[in-house]
């Protein structure tokens, strides 16, 4: 587990909606581009990382509960997603890492501070 | 005036699509839709048109109308009928679609990009990267269509890859596409399945590669003729115009 502000410094994220959800805690994550897929597969509380920036992906951050959506490679949120991720208050977090590198990164975190808690 | 059901078939690809088979020319897939019984075709090849006008050539007092369209992809990676009145309208949208498509293509890995006219010679080959995504996103590809007066229509929407619902999860129902294009199973299962579509009116086509897939889908729609302003009147149910499904 690691709050999303952690996340956020250890990854070196720009944060570009949801300040005021830094708190919120991280147990899990998920990747993917296809939202059919994200949809089905994804957990609440899991932290996305997409390289979609359509705006549909703050519909989907909703509807699953998602701790918030990281862009991955650099992408920056369209225009009207942003508004969109704004007004519904879902962070949008962007990488200038690749996905795979971003996922690495974060598995590492929240498992190795499972490990922690439970050692 | 009197309505007829005309069969339409509104996603034919020809050779210049990288994944088009080399035998789909203008003249065979003329021949071929003649064969199976279609009124009307729309000849849509990826990111690409420079076959349409040849395709439009060669059935020229075949009796069979050939409509001028483009599967694009958007940024999305959905991929989208247009389909136009005119080859004008569509040339001036193919060159949005060119100032947004980056990349050549490499034959050896994704197919050859033949420009073949009339009488079935090879003119020249595309050299853009026709199997790639533009940089428009779904909304600027509906604006690009509707504003030079074409039909938009996302494509195999039951398919996972490259379908619009696969991509992006479900379709916001404030986009005002023209119809929704299904290329396999009946569209009273999809409607079944989707109760949330119920407000978009169904295209069937064969989205062909090969010959022998021309008219394996098709669509009834009644009209006073075959034409795209009698096909938009029943895309949008207007004046009894209607598509069958």
């Amino acid at each position: 587990m690691a709050t999303l502000g952690e996340i956020v410094a250890a990854l070196d994220l720009k944060v570009r909606s949801g300040e005021d959800k830094m708190g919120t805690e991280v147990h899990g994550g998920y990747t993917g581009d296809l939202l059919s897929d994200v949809m089905a597969g994804s957990k609440e509380g899991d932290l996305w990382i997409t390289r979609q920036t359509h705006q549909n992906i703050v519909a989907v951050a909703s509807l699953k509960d998602h701790a918030g959506i990281i862009l991955a490679g650099g992408a920056e949120p369209a225009a009207d997603t942003l508004e969109k991720a704004k007004r519904e208050g879902i962070p949008i977090l962007v990488s200038n890492r690749s996905a795979f590198e971003t996922a690495g990164m974060l598995f590492e975190m929240i498992s190795s501070q499972k490990t922690g808690r439970s050692g | 005036m009197k309505l007829k059901p005309f069969r339409c078939d509104l996603h034919i690809h020809t050779c210049l699509s990288p994944c088009g088979d080399l035998d789909m020319t203008p003249r065979a897939i003329v021949a071929r839709a003649r064969e199976v019984g279609l009124d009307m075709i729309a000849v849509c090849d990826h990111n690409a048109s420079e076959n349409v006008r040849y395709v439009q050539q060669a059935a020229e007092g075949k009796g069979i109308v050939v409509l001028p369209g483009m599967e694009v992809s958007s940024r999305e990676e959905v991929h989208l009928l247009a389909i136009f009145d005119n080859l004008e309208s569509l040339e001036a949208f193919q060159e949005v679609v060119y100032r947004c498509l980056p990349g050549l293509n490499d034959e050896r890995y994704f197919g050859c990009q033949p420009i073949v006219n009339e009488f079935d010679e090879v003119e020249g080959i595309n050299e853009r990267l026709l199997i790639g995504a533009t940089g428009l996103s779904l909304e600027e590809v509906l604006t690009a269509v509707h504003s030079r007066g074409g039909l938009l229509v996302p494509s195999h929407v039951e398919r996972q890859s490259f379908g619009i619902i696969g991509q992006l999860g479900f379709i916001d129902p404030a986009l005002p596409f023209d119809a929704l294009e299904i290329t396999s199973g009946s569209v009273s299962s999809f409607r079944e399945k989707h109760p949330e579509l119920a407000p978009f009116v169904f295209l069937r086509s064969s989205d062909a590669h090969f010959l022998t897939q021309i008219g394996r889908s098709f669509t009834r729609a009644w009209l006073a003729e075959a034409s795209f302003a009698e096909l938009r009147l029943a895309l949008h149910r207007l004046e009894g115009r209607y598509v069958e499904e």
